[in-house]
């Protein structure tokens, strides 16, 4: 059967593993391939970094570290951030990544999916979205509007629609990461990710809200999520990977229990 | 020296630093004469079948693929690999594949929803027969799948391990003589797929 997977995210400023609540007050958390070391070592299924600032300083992304974390780990990883053109999705997959995670660049540029994943295949290209729900609103079908750059820019796309379109365009896995579940180790947002996994035919990942383990169990069964990302639960030592695939498998989910 | 082909499918990085990994220092090459004279032949891939099929052919590693297989040196195929070494792939509106093994390549056509395609993540192999490759590796251990066709081997004697995804069970693993292939990637498959790439470099086929 095939296995939920638990991926930590690994949010990197300047080389550093850091944690915020919705993007502000980041704290210093250690090493990015020291880190992921750490978690493969502990049972992670696939890791994901993001250079989060890369963007926003019009930098490319740090590929020395996506060399050095794809030389230190024998798991899968997917890398975000600082992705501007298909040369930079083609520097980060040859350094040895799996998977890359584009997000505000899609938005942009949607056909920046197409070209990607015509040219590394589907399984490569990766739409990351930032959901916030709008209530009430006609232009909103969802209930949720997509935003942008670090949650700072409304698109008026609904998050349903731009997941489907997104897939038609060639991505080959959805990460929801609800604004208003980001950071706050509440639990997801268990309402968009299940919309959205009904609604295409891909993986989706549910992100953002992730603190015990009975909220990715949520995430599985009533998200309808084929994976979780989840940072502070495990970044603060609060749980170890150990002791949330113990508590999930407890749960009947299946999960990789051997590594 | 160990050869891993590069024809144009894909990103063949992980596959090299997970040799690395087991201290061998594998070649990245599309030269036939390197890939020929070769004491073990890795070939991956990841991408459509069509365009593979394109590559390998402009390149002329078609006949360089058949010598290697025929003349006995140990040989992996990876994921796409796997699948062009079979007869046909279903990919592409059809595409004729190399035939060094017979059988087809499908595409999953799951009834339930929730079975997404692509597979991807981590699946039990079961073993269904022994194999040097799977030596000290636990039966239903799990393996990294990403892939939305799967081999369909003609006679079931090939098939060495079983996977269960989207309401069938397929062959993830099959070979034969100096032949091996797994659907799943042993390179991203965590300690236990490094220990199957470490068999396969010290595997010596009986012929």
């Amino acid at each position: 059967m095939l296995t939920k997977r638990i991926i930590p995210c690994l949010d990197v400023i300047k080389r550093r593993v850091t944690k915020g609540v919705k993007f502000q007050n980041n704290i210093d958390l250690g090493d990015p391939v020291e880190m992921a070391v750490r978690y493969s070592d502990g049972g992670c299924d696939e890791l994901v970094v993001y250079d989060i600032t890369a963007s926003a300083e019009g930098r490319p992304i740090d590929i020395e570290m996506v060399r050095e974390v794809a030389a230190a780990i024998r798991i899968p990883f997917a890398v975000g951030g600082g992705i501007s053109c298909l040369e930079d999705m083609s520097r980060v997959l040859l350094a040895g990544a799996e998977k890359v995670s584009v997000n505000s660049l899609a938005i942009k540029n949607p056909q920046i999916i197409s070209e990607g994943s015509k040219a590394f295949g589907a399984q490569c290209v990766v739409l990351g979205m930032d959901p916030v729900a709008h209530p009430n609103d006609s232009r909103f079908p969802s209930g949720y509007e997509v935003t942008a750059r670090g949650f700072r820019v409304r698109t008026g796309m609904d998050a349903v629609e731009w997941a489907k379109r997104a897939v038609d365009l060639g991505a080959g896995e959805i990460v929801v990461n609800s604004v208003d579940a980001d950071g706050t180790r509440a639990g997801f947002e268990l309402t968009i990710t299940r919309l959205i996994a009904e609604a295409v035919n891909v993986p989706v990942v549910a992100s953002g809200g992730g603190g015990t383990p009975e909220h990715i169990r949520d995430a599985f069964v009533i998200g309808g999520a084929d994976a979780a990302i989840i940072a502070g639960m495990i970044h603060t030592g609060d749980y170890t990977l150990r002791q949330i695939k113990d508590a999930l498998h407890a749960d009947h989910v299946p999960v990789r229990m051997h590594w | 020296m160990i050869a891993i082909v590069d024809y144009k499918a894909g990103n063949l990085t992980s596959v090299q630093l997970a040799c690395r990994a087991l201290g061998c220092e594998a070649v990245v090459t599309s030269d036939p004469q390197q890939i020929l004279a070769a004491e073990r032949v890795i070939f991956p891939g990841v991408g459509a079948a069509g365009a593979a099929m394109q590559h390998l052919t402009s390149m002329n590693l078609v006949s360089v693929l058949r010598e290697v297989a025929n003349k006995g040196t140990p040989f992996l195929g990876i994921c796409l690999g796997t699948q062009i070494l079979l007869e046909f792939s279903e990919e592409d509106d059809g595409t004729p594949t190399l035939g060094l093994l017979p059988g087809r390549v499908p595409r999953f056509q799951p009834t339930d929803r929730r079975d997404k395609v692509p597979q991807i993540g981590w699946n039990q192999v079961h073993q269904v027969r022994k194999h040097p490759l799977l030596e000290g590796i636990e039966d239903d251990s799990e393996f990294y799948f990403v892939h939305s066709y799967y081999p369909a081997p003609s006679t079931p004697d090939l098939t060495i391990g079983t996977t269960d995804y989207a309401d069938i069970t397929f062959s993830c693993m099959l070979g034969r003589a100096n032949i091996a292939a797994t659907q799943f990637h042993p390179e991203k498959s965590g300690r236990i797929g490094l220990k199957l790439l470490n068999n396969f470099l010290h595997w010596t086929p009986s012929r």
